[in-house]
Protein backbone atom coordinates (compact mmCIF):
# COMPACT_ATOMS: atom_id res chain seq x y z
CA UNK A 1 0.00 0.00 0.00
CA UNK A 2 1.25 3.45 -1.07
CA UNK A 3 1.92 5.92 1.45
CA UNK A 4 -1.05 8.01 0.27
CA UNK A 5 -3.31 5.13 0.30
CA UNK A 6 -2.02 4.46 3.53
CA UNK A 7 -2.88 7.58 5.29
CA UNK A 8 -5.96 8.40 3.47
CA UNK A 9 -7.61 4.61 3.88
CA UNK A 10 -5.77 3.54 7.07
CA UNK A 11 -7.70 5.47 9.59
CA UNK A 12 -10.92 4.57 7.75
CA UNK A 13 -10.80 1.32 9.71
CA UNK A 14 -7.94 0.05 10.54
CA UNK A 15 -6.51 3.04 12.23
CA UNK A 16 -10.17 4.74 13.00
CA UNK A 17 -10.07 7.83 15.34
CA UNK A 18 -12.98 6.54 17.60
CA UNK A 19 -12.86 2.81 17.18
CA UNK A 20 -8.93 2.61 17.65
CA UNK A 21 -7.90 6.32 18.81
CA UNK A 22 -10.63 6.08 20.95
CA UNK A 23 -10.96 10.20 20.50
CA UNK A 24 -13.33 12.33 19.91
CA UNK A 25 -15.88 10.78 21.30
CA UNK A 26 -18.29 13.36 23.25
CA UNK A 27 -19.36 15.15 19.46
CA UNK A 28 -20.08 11.81 18.48
CA UNK A 29 -22.68 11.24 21.40
CA UNK A 30 -24.00 14.72 20.90
CA UNK A 31 -24.54 15.34 17.39
CA UNK A 32 -25.83 11.64 16.08
CA UNK A 33 -29.51 11.75 16.93
CA UNK A 34 -30.02 12.11 12.91
CA UNK A 35 -27.83 11.34 10.13
CA UNK A 36 -28.57 14.88 8.59
CA UNK A 37 -26.55 16.32 11.48
CA UNK A 38 -23.89 13.44 11.94
CA UNK A 39 -23.01 14.01 8.23
CA UNK A 40 -22.69 17.94 8.29
CA UNK A 41 -20.69 17.40 11.46
CA UNK A 42 -18.73 14.70 9.57
CA UNK A 43 -17.81 16.98 6.87
CA UNK A 44 -16.95 19.97 8.88
CA UNK A 45 -14.45 17.87 10.74
CA UNK A 46 -12.56 16.51 7.79
CA UNK A 47 -12.44 19.82 6.18
CA UNK A 48 -10.85 21.46 9.82
CA UNK A 49 -8.80 18.32 9.98
CA UNK A 50 -7.46 18.59 6.59
CA UNK A 51 -6.76 22.16 6.50
CA UNK A 52 -5.52 22.92 10.18
CA UNK A 53 -3.20 19.82 9.21
CA UNK A 54 -2.15 21.60 6.19
CA UNK A 55 -1.66 24.97 7.42
CA UNK A 56 0.26 23.82 10.24
CA UNK A 57 2.45 21.22 8.60
CA UNK A 58 2.97 24.64 5.70
CA UNK A 59 5.20 26.07 8.89
CA UNK A 60 5.61 23.09 10.77
CA UNK A 61 9.07 24.49 10.60
CA UNK A 62 9.02 27.78 11.61
CA UNK A 63 6.74 26.94 15.07
CA UNK A 64 9.05 27.66 18.17
CA UNK A 65 8.66 24.20 20.04
CA UNK A 66 7.23 25.72 23.12
CA UNK A 67 4.58 27.78 21.97
CA UNK A 68 3.30 25.16 19.50
CA UNK A 69 0.67 24.03 20.83
CA UNK A 70 -1.00 27.81 21.36
CA UNK A 71 0.13 27.75 17.65
CA UNK A 72 -1.91 24.61 16.56
CA UNK A 73 -4.70 25.75 18.65
CA UNK A 74 -5.07 29.56 17.47
CA UNK A 75 -5.31 27.84 13.42
CA UNK A 76 -7.77 25.29 14.45
CA UNK A 77 -9.99 27.74 15.99
CA UNK A 78 -9.91 30.86 13.03
CA UNK A 79 -10.82 27.36 10.62
CA UNK A 80 -13.51 26.53 12.92
CA UNK A 81 -14.83 29.76 13.22
CA UNK A 82 -14.60 30.49 9.80
CA UNK A 83 -16.49 26.57 9.08
CA UNK A 84 -19.37 27.89 11.87
CA UNK A 85 -19.87 31.65 9.86
CA UNK A 86 -20.03 29.16 6.85
CA UNK A 87 -22.85 26.70 7.97
CA UNK A 88 -24.76 29.66 9.59
CA UNK A 89 -24.71 31.50 6.14
CA UNK A 90 -25.50 28.56 4.09
CA UNK A 91 -26.98 25.83 6.28
CA UNK A 92 -29.17 27.65 8.38
CA UNK A 93 -31.23 25.35 9.43
CA UNK A 94 -28.40 22.29 10.19
CA UNK A 95 -26.73 25.38 11.64
CA UNK A 96 -29.25 26.09 14.49
CA UNK A 97 -29.62 22.04 15.27
CA UNK A 98 -25.71 21.86 15.77
CA UNK A 99 -25.25 24.60 17.76
CA UNK A 100 -22.64 24.92 19.80
CA UNK A 101 -21.07 21.60 18.45
CA UNK A 102 -19.77 23.24 15.78
CA UNK A 103 -17.76 25.54 17.94
CA UNK A 104 -16.92 22.61 20.05
CA UNK A 105 -14.84 21.11 17.24
CA UNK A 106 -11.72 23.06 18.54
CA UNK A 107 -11.80 20.84 21.57
CA UNK A 108 -12.25 17.43 19.05
CA UNK A 109 -9.11 15.21 19.67
CA UNK A 110 -9.04 14.36 16.61
CA UNK A 111 -8.33 17.81 15.12
CA UNK A 112 -5.36 18.48 17.74
CA UNK A 113 -4.32 15.02 17.94
CA UNK A 114 -3.59 14.66 14.13
CA UNK A 115 -1.79 18.20 14.17
CA UNK A 116 0.60 16.81 16.77
CA UNK A 117 1.37 13.71 16.00
CA UNK A 118 1.07 13.74 12.14
CA UNK A 119 1.32 17.01 10.63
CA UNK A 120 4.30 18.43 12.58
CA UNK A 121 6.35 15.66 11.30
CA UNK A 122 5.46 14.99 7.60
CA UNK A 123 4.63 17.94 4.33
CA UNK A 124 1.71 19.52 3.65
CA UNK A 125 0.25 17.23 0.51
CA UNK A 126 0.37 14.09 3.02
CA UNK A 127 -1.08 15.54 5.87
CA UNK A 128 -3.68 17.36 4.34
CA UNK A 129 -4.68 13.85 3.21
CA UNK A 130 -4.08 12.37 6.33
CA UNK A 131 -6.74 15.42 7.77
CA UNK A 132 -9.40 13.71 5.12
CA UNK A 133 -8.82 10.19 6.15
CA UNK A 134 -8.96 10.98 9.76
CA UNK A 135 -11.80 13.27 9.04
CA UNK A 136 -13.59 10.22 6.95
CA UNK A 137 -12.67 8.17 9.35
CA UNK A 138 -14.97 9.70 12.30
CA UNK A 139 -17.41 10.13 9.77
CA UNK A 140 -18.31 6.92 8.96
CA UNK A 141 -18.23 6.13 12.38
CA UNK A 142 -21.29 9.03 12.95
CA UNK A 143 -22.75 7.77 10.24
CA UNK A 144 -22.82 4.27 11.41
CA UNK A 145 -24.26 5.59 15.09
CA UNK A 146 -27.17 7.86 13.14
CA UNK A 147 -28.35 5.67 11.38
CA UNK A 148 -28.72 3.12 13.75
CA UNK A 149 -29.89 5.84 16.42
CA UNK A 150 -32.73 7.69 13.52
CA UNK A 151 -33.41 4.42 12.15
CA UNK A 152 -34.76 2.89 15.90
CA UNK A 153 -35.34 6.10 17.70
CA UNK A 154 -37.08 8.02 14.97
CA UNK A 155 -38.36 5.68 12.56
CA UNK A 156 -36.29 8.00 9.74
CA UNK A 157 -33.53 7.88 7.67
CA UNK A 158 -32.22 11.98 6.72
CA UNK A 159 -35.37 12.77 8.05
CA UNK A 160 -37.42 10.33 5.38
CA UNK A 161 -40.33 7.99 7.37
CA UNK A 162 -39.39 4.51 6.90
CA UNK A 163 -40.91 2.98 10.35
CA UNK A 164 -44.01 4.98 10.55
CA UNK A 165 -43.70 6.13 14.40
CA UNK A 166 -47.19 5.23 16.38
CA UNK A 167 -47.30 8.89 17.39
CA UNK A 168 -48.09 9.95 13.98
CA UNK A 169 -50.55 7.52 13.08
CA UNK A 170 -47.78 4.37 12.34
CA UNK A 171 -47.43 0.88 14.14
CA UNK A 172 -43.12 1.72 14.89
CA UNK A 173 -43.17 2.42 18.86
CA UNK A 174 -39.87 4.55 18.39
CA UNK A 175 -36.90 3.48 21.52
CA UNK A 176 -36.85 7.09 22.97
CA UNK A 177 -33.32 6.20 24.40
CA UNK A 178 -31.52 6.29 21.01
CA UNK A 179 -32.57 9.57 20.87
CA UNK A 180 -30.63 10.37 24.27
CA UNK A 181 -26.78 11.17 23.94
CA UNK A 182 -25.66 7.67 26.30
CA UNK A 183 -27.35 5.45 23.67
CA UNK A 184 -24.16 6.32 21.56
CA UNK A 185 -22.10 5.27 24.23
CA UNK A 186 -23.57 1.62 23.52
CA UNK A 187 -23.44 1.83 19.92
CA UNK A 188 -19.77 2.87 19.89
CA UNK A 189 -19.18 0.41 22.15
CA UNK A 190 -20.62 -2.24 19.85
CA UNK A 191 -18.83 -0.81 16.80
CA UNK A 192 -15.74 -1.33 18.71
CA UNK A 193 -16.30 -4.84 19.49
CA UNK A 194 -17.48 -5.88 15.84
CA UNK A 195 -14.06 -3.95 14.18
CA UNK A 196 -12.11 -5.47 16.90
CA UNK A 197 -13.69 -9.30 16.30
CA UNK A 198 -12.69 -8.65 12.69
CA UNK A 199 -9.32 -7.36 12.85
CA UNK A 200 -8.28 -9.13 16.18
CA UNK A 201 -4.70 -7.02 16.06
CA UNK A 202 -6.31 -4.12 17.21
CA UNK A 203 -7.20 -5.67 20.37
CA UNK A 204 -4.45 -3.93 22.97
CA UNK A 205 -2.32 -6.19 25.22
CA UNK A 206 -3.87 -6.22 28.68
CA UNK A 207 -1.45 -4.12 30.95
CA UNK A 208 -1.99 -6.86 33.84
CA UNK A 209 -2.92 -10.46 34.18
CA UNK A 210 -3.99 -12.64 36.91
CA UNK A 211 -1.67 -14.42 37.99
CA UNK A 212 -2.44 -17.68 38.76
CA UNK A 213 -3.43 -19.11 42.10
CA UNK A 214 -0.20 -20.28 43.39
CA UNK A 215 -1.34 -21.08 46.49
CA UNK A 216 -4.04 -24.13 46.37
CA UNK A 217 -7.49 -24.11 47.67
CA UNK A 218 -7.55 -23.04 51.37
CA UNK A 219 -10.89 -24.37 52.97
CA UNK B 1 11.68 22.36 15.11
CA UNK B 2 15.34 23.34 15.36
CA UNK B 3 16.27 24.65 18.32
CA UNK B 4 16.92 28.58 16.67
CA UNK B 5 13.07 28.92 16.61
CA UNK B 6 13.11 28.93 20.57
CA UNK B 7 14.68 32.23 20.54
CA UNK B 8 12.61 35.14 21.95
CA UNK B 9 12.67 37.06 18.68
CA UNK B 10 11.61 34.66 16.73
CA UNK B 11 8.63 33.32 19.05
CA UNK B 12 7.10 37.03 19.33
CA UNK B 13 7.13 37.25 15.32
CA UNK B 14 5.60 33.79 14.68
CA UNK B 15 2.95 34.68 17.57
CA UNK B 16 2.30 38.22 16.14
CA UNK B 17 2.35 37.27 12.20
CA UNK B 18 0.15 33.87 13.00
CA UNK B 19 -2.42 36.12 15.40
CA UNK B 20 -2.51 39.09 12.55
CA UNK B 21 -3.33 36.70 9.61
CA UNK B 22 -5.90 34.25 11.58
CA UNK B 23 -7.45 37.67 13.00
CA UNK B 24 -7.92 38.80 9.36
CA UNK B 25 -9.50 35.52 8.03
CA UNK B 26 -11.75 35.44 10.78
CA UNK B 27 -13.00 38.90 10.55
CA UNK B 28 -13.08 38.61 6.93
CA UNK B 29 -15.36 35.79 7.08
CA UNK B 30 -17.67 37.33 9.53
CA UNK B 31 -18.36 40.57 7.47
CA UNK B 32 -18.54 38.87 4.59
CA UNK B 33 -21.46 36.81 5.78
CA UNK B 34 -23.07 38.64 8.02
CA UNK B 35 -25.69 39.87 5.68
CA UNK B 36 -26.62 36.56 4.44
CA UNK B 37 -26.70 35.39 8.07
CA UNK B 38 -29.05 37.85 9.16
CA UNK B 39 -31.15 37.24 5.69
CA UNK B 40 -31.10 33.48 7.62
CA UNK B 41 -32.36 34.18 10.80
CA UNK B 42 -34.95 37.04 9.60
CA UNK B 43 -36.33 34.23 6.85
CA UNK B 44 -36.54 31.61 9.69
CA UNK B 45 -38.75 34.07 11.78
CA UNK B 46 -40.84 35.02 9.17
CA UNK B 47 -41.41 31.46 8.26
CA UNK B 48 -42.01 30.37 11.90
CA UNK B 49 -44.40 33.32 12.22
CA UNK B 50 -46.35 32.29 8.82
CA UNK B 51 -46.27 28.04 10.18
CA UNK B 52 -48.14 29.36 13.51
CA UNK B 53 -50.84 31.64 11.80
CA UNK B 54 -50.98 27.95 9.40
CA UNK B 55 -50.21 30.21 6.08
CA UNK B 56 -48.46 27.99 3.81
CA UNK B 57 -47.84 28.67 0.11
CA UNK B 58 -45.50 26.30 -1.81
CA UNK B 59 -45.58 28.41 -4.97
CA UNK B 60 -45.03 31.41 -3.10
CA UNK B 61 -41.55 32.32 -1.32
CA UNK B 62 -41.84 33.43 2.72
CA UNK B 63 -41.51 37.27 1.95
CA UNK B 64 -44.34 37.38 -0.53
CA UNK B 65 -46.46 35.02 2.10
CA UNK B 66 -44.75 37.76 4.87
CA UNK B 67 -46.36 40.85 2.75
CA UNK B 68 -49.89 40.41 4.28
CA UNK B 69 -48.40 40.69 8.27
CA UNK B 70 -48.12 43.67 9.39
CA UNK B 71 -45.54 44.19 12.24
CA UNK B 72 -46.31 46.30 15.16
CA UNK B 73 -45.24 47.30 18.77
CA UNK B 74 -47.43 46.92 21.69
CA UNK B 75 -46.25 48.15 25.10
CA UNK B 76 -47.43 45.76 27.77
CA UNK B 77 -48.65 47.29 30.88
CA UNK B 78 -51.08 49.86 28.75
CA UNK B 79 -51.63 47.75 26.14
CA UNK B 80 -51.31 50.29 23.50
CA UNK B 81 -49.54 50.03 20.22
CA UNK B 82 -46.29 52.06 20.09
CA UNK B 83 -43.33 52.81 18.10
CA UNK B 84 -40.64 50.41 18.50
CA UNK B 85 -38.06 51.76 21.15
CA UNK B 86 -35.06 51.37 19.32
CA UNK B 87 -34.34 50.50 15.59
CA UNK B 88 -33.40 46.77 14.86
CA UNK B 89 -35.59 46.18 18.03
CA UNK B 90 -34.70 42.68 19.67
CA UNK B 91 -36.51 41.46 22.59
CA UNK B 92 -33.98 39.30 23.79
CA UNK B 93 -31.84 42.18 24.30
CA UNK B 94 -34.63 44.38 25.34
CA UNK B 95 -35.91 42.05 28.64
CA UNK B 96 -32.00 42.47 30.04
CA UNK B 97 -31.93 46.21 29.92
CA UNK B 98 -32.79 48.54 32.34
CA UNK B 99 -34.71 50.72 30.38
CA UNK B 100 -36.63 48.59 28.00
CA UNK B 101 -36.83 45.46 30.39
CA UNK B 102 -38.24 44.99 33.80
CA UNK B 103 -37.45 42.10 36.15
CA UNK B 104 -40.64 39.68 37.11
CA UNK B 105 -40.94 39.27 40.80
CA UNK B 106 -41.34 35.63 41.56
CA UNK B 107 -45.39 35.43 42.20
CA UNK B 108 -45.70 37.08 38.82
CA UNK B 109 -43.33 35.15 36.90
CA UNK B 110 -45.32 32.16 36.64
CA UNK B 111 -43.00 31.41 33.04
CA UNK B 112 -40.02 31.23 34.81
CA UNK B 113 -38.66 33.84 32.37
CA UNK B 114 -37.02 36.12 35.07
CA UNK B 115 -37.08 39.50 32.91
CA UNK B 116 -39.61 40.53 30.47
CA UNK B 117 -39.20 43.29 27.74
CA UNK B 118 -41.80 46.14 28.44
CA UNK B 119 -42.84 45.96 24.66
CA UNK B 120 -43.46 43.57 22.59
CA UNK B 121 -43.95 42.95 18.64
CA UNK B 122 -47.02 41.73 17.90
CA UNK B 123 -47.91 40.58 14.39
CA UNK B 124 -51.40 41.31 12.52
CA UNK B 125 -53.27 40.02 9.52
CA UNK B 126 -55.90 42.17 8.29
CA UNK B 127 -58.45 41.43 5.95
CA UNK B 128 -59.44 43.92 3.35
CA UNK B 129 -61.73 46.04 5.62
CA UNK B 130 -59.23 46.87 7.87
CA UNK B 131 -60.88 44.38 10.69
CA UNK B 132 -58.10 42.03 12.00
CA UNK B 133 -57.87 38.21 10.82
CA UNK B 134 -55.62 36.60 12.64
CA UNK B 135 -53.45 38.27 15.75
CA UNK B 136 -49.56 36.28 15.91
CA UNK B 137 -48.33 36.86 19.31
CA UNK B 138 -44.89 35.79 20.27
CA UNK B 139 -44.53 33.91 23.89
CA UNK B 140 -41.82 32.06 25.68
CA UNK B 141 -41.18 30.03 28.69
CA UNK B 142 -39.00 27.48 30.88
CA UNK B 143 -40.30 24.09 30.51
CA UNK B 144 -38.09 21.16 31.28
CA UNK B 145 -34.46 22.15 30.83
CA UNK B 146 -34.49 24.85 28.63
CA UNK B 147 -36.65 28.20 27.65
CA UNK B 148 -39.20 27.25 25.02
CA UNK B 149 -39.58 30.06 21.97
CA UNK B 150 -43.12 30.31 20.14
CA UNK B 151 -45.85 31.74 18.41
CA UNK B 152 -49.40 31.87 19.39
CA UNK B 153 -51.58 32.71 16.30
CA UNK B 154 -55.31 33.93 17.25
CA UNK B 155 -58.18 34.23 15.40
CA UNK B 156 -59.90 38.27 14.51
CA UNK B 157 -62.31 37.31 18.03
CA UNK B 158 -58.99 37.55 19.86
CA UNK B 159 -60.17 34.00 21.60
CA UNK B 160 -59.98 31.23 19.68
CA UNK B 161 -56.48 29.54 18.53
CA UNK B 162 -55.55 29.41 14.89
CA UNK B 163 -51.93 27.75 16.29
CA UNK B 164 -49.11 27.22 18.68
CA UNK B 165 -45.38 26.20 17.12
CA UNK B 166 -42.00 26.62 19.12
CA UNK B 167 -39.13 27.36 16.89
CA UNK B 168 -36.33 26.95 19.45
CA UNK B 169 -36.44 25.16 22.41
CA UNK B 170 -34.15 22.08 24.18
CA UNK B 171 -36.56 19.76 25.48
CA UNK B 172 -35.78 16.04 25.17
CA UNK B 173 -35.91 14.27 22.50
CA UNK B 174 -39.04 11.86 21.89
CA UNK B 175 -40.91 13.03 24.92
CA UNK B 176 -41.10 16.85 26.09
CA UNK B 177 -39.43 17.25 22.12
CA UNK B 178 -42.50 16.02 21.12
CA UNK B 179 -44.11 19.67 21.45
CA UNK B 180 -43.10 19.75 17.11
CA UNK B 181 -45.11 16.83 16.99
CA UNK B 182 -47.64 18.24 13.82
CA UNK B 183 -50.18 16.09 15.08
CA UNK B 184 -49.92 17.48 18.91
CA UNK B 185 -49.71 21.15 17.30
CA UNK B 186 -53.02 20.06 15.36
CA UNK B 187 -54.81 20.22 18.71
CA UNK B 188 -54.28 23.71 18.97
CA UNK B 189 -56.79 25.10 16.35
CA UNK B 190 -60.04 25.85 17.53
CA UNK B 191 -59.56 25.50 21.17
CA UNK B 192 -60.85 28.84 23.31
CA UNK B 193 -58.00 31.22 25.25
CA UNK B 194 -60.23 32.94 27.74
CA UNK B 195 -63.79 32.21 29.50
CA UNK B 196 -65.69 35.13 30.78
CA UNK B 197 -63.14 36.83 32.30
CA UNK B 198 -60.77 37.96 29.19
CA UNK B 199 -57.73 38.88 31.60
CA UNK B 200 -56.92 35.15 32.99
CA UNK B 201 -57.05 32.72 30.65
CA UNK B 202 -58.50 29.78 31.13
CA UNK B 203 -56.56 27.75 28.53
CA UNK B 204 -54.53 24.66 29.98
CA UNK B 205 -53.32 20.91 28.95
CA UNK B 206 -54.56 18.40 31.19
CA UNK B 207 -53.41 14.73 30.98
CA UNK B 208 -54.71 11.61 29.83
CA UNK B 209 -56.88 13.27 27.11
CA UNK B 210 -59.68 15.51 25.91
CA UNK B 211 -63.03 14.16 25.78
CA UNK B 212 -64.52 16.33 23.35
CA UNK B 213 -67.83 16.23 24.69
CA UNK B 214 -66.72 16.80 28.49
CA UNK B 215 -67.83 20.49 29.68
CA UNK B 216 -65.24 23.19 28.87
CA UNK B 217 -63.07 20.91 26.51
CA UNK B 218 -62.45 23.65 24.65
CA UNK B 219 -60.07 25.32 26.88
CA UNK B 220 -58.54 21.96 27.12
CA UNK B 221 -55.49 20.40 25.49
CA UNK B 222 -54.48 17.12 25.77
CA UNK B 223 -50.75 17.03 27.34
CA UNK B 224 -47.57 15.52 25.97
CA UNK B 225 -47.16 11.71 26.88
CA UNK B 226 -44.20 11.43 29.27
CA UNK B 227 -43.62 15.00 29.27
CA UNK B 228 -45.63 16.23 32.75
CA UNK B 229 -42.73 19.12 33.37
CA UNK B 230 -42.75 20.40 29.65
CA UNK B 231 -46.48 20.11 29.51
CA UNK B 232 -46.81 22.63 32.97
CA UNK B 233 -44.45 24.64 31.09
CA UNK B 234 -46.82 25.22 28.14
CA UNK B 235 -49.36 26.11 30.31
CA UNK B 236 -47.90 28.35 32.20
CA UNK B 237 -46.18 30.43 29.19
CA UNK B 238 -49.43 30.27 27.68
CA UNK B 239 -51.51 31.44 30.60
CA UNK B 240 -48.14 34.41 31.30
CA UNK B 241 -48.16 35.37 28.47
CA UNK B 242 -52.26 35.20 27.57
CA UNK B 243 -52.92 36.91 31.29
CA UNK B 244 -52.73 40.32 33.23
CA UNK B 245 -48.59 40.55 32.37
CA UNK B 246 -48.55 39.47 28.90
CA UNK B 247 -50.71 40.27 26.30
CA UNK B 248 -54.15 40.46 27.95
CA UNK B 249 -54.27 44.57 27.90
CA UNK B 250 -53.67 45.14 25.02
CA UNK B 251 -56.19 42.19 23.45
CA UNK B 252 -58.61 44.13 25.81
CA UNK B 253 -57.92 47.27 23.90
CA UNK B 254 -58.25 45.48 20.99
CA UNK B 255 -61.18 44.16 21.79
CA UNK B 256 -62.51 47.48 22.24
CA UNK B 257 -61.17 48.63 19.39
CA UNK B 258 -58.80 51.65 21.29
CA UNK B 259 -55.59 49.82 21.01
Amino acid sequence: MSKTNEVLIGPIVKNNPIALQILGICSALAVTSNLKTALVMGIAVSLVTAFSNLFISAIRNQIPGNIRIIVQMTIIASLVIVVDQILKAFAYEISKQLSVFVGLIITNCIVMGRAEAFAMKNPPGISFLDGIGNGLGYTLVLMFVGTIRELLGSGSLFGIEILPLVNNGGWYQGNGLLLLPPSAFFIIGMFIWIIRSWKPEQVEKPEYTLAPNTKGAQH
Amino acid sequence: MSSNNDTIGKTLTVTILLCVICSVVVSAAAVMLKPKQVANKDLDRKSNILAAAGISDPSKSVDELFKQITTRYVDLDSGKFVEAPVANYDVRKAAKDPQLGEKLSRSEDIASIKYQAKVMPVYLIESGDGNIEKVILPVHGYGLWSTLYGFLALEGDLNTVVGLGFYSHGETPGLGGEVDNPIWKGLWPGKKVYGSDTSDPEIHLVKGGVDPSAPEAEYKVDALSGATLTSNGVTHLIQFWMGKNGYAPFLNNLRAGEA
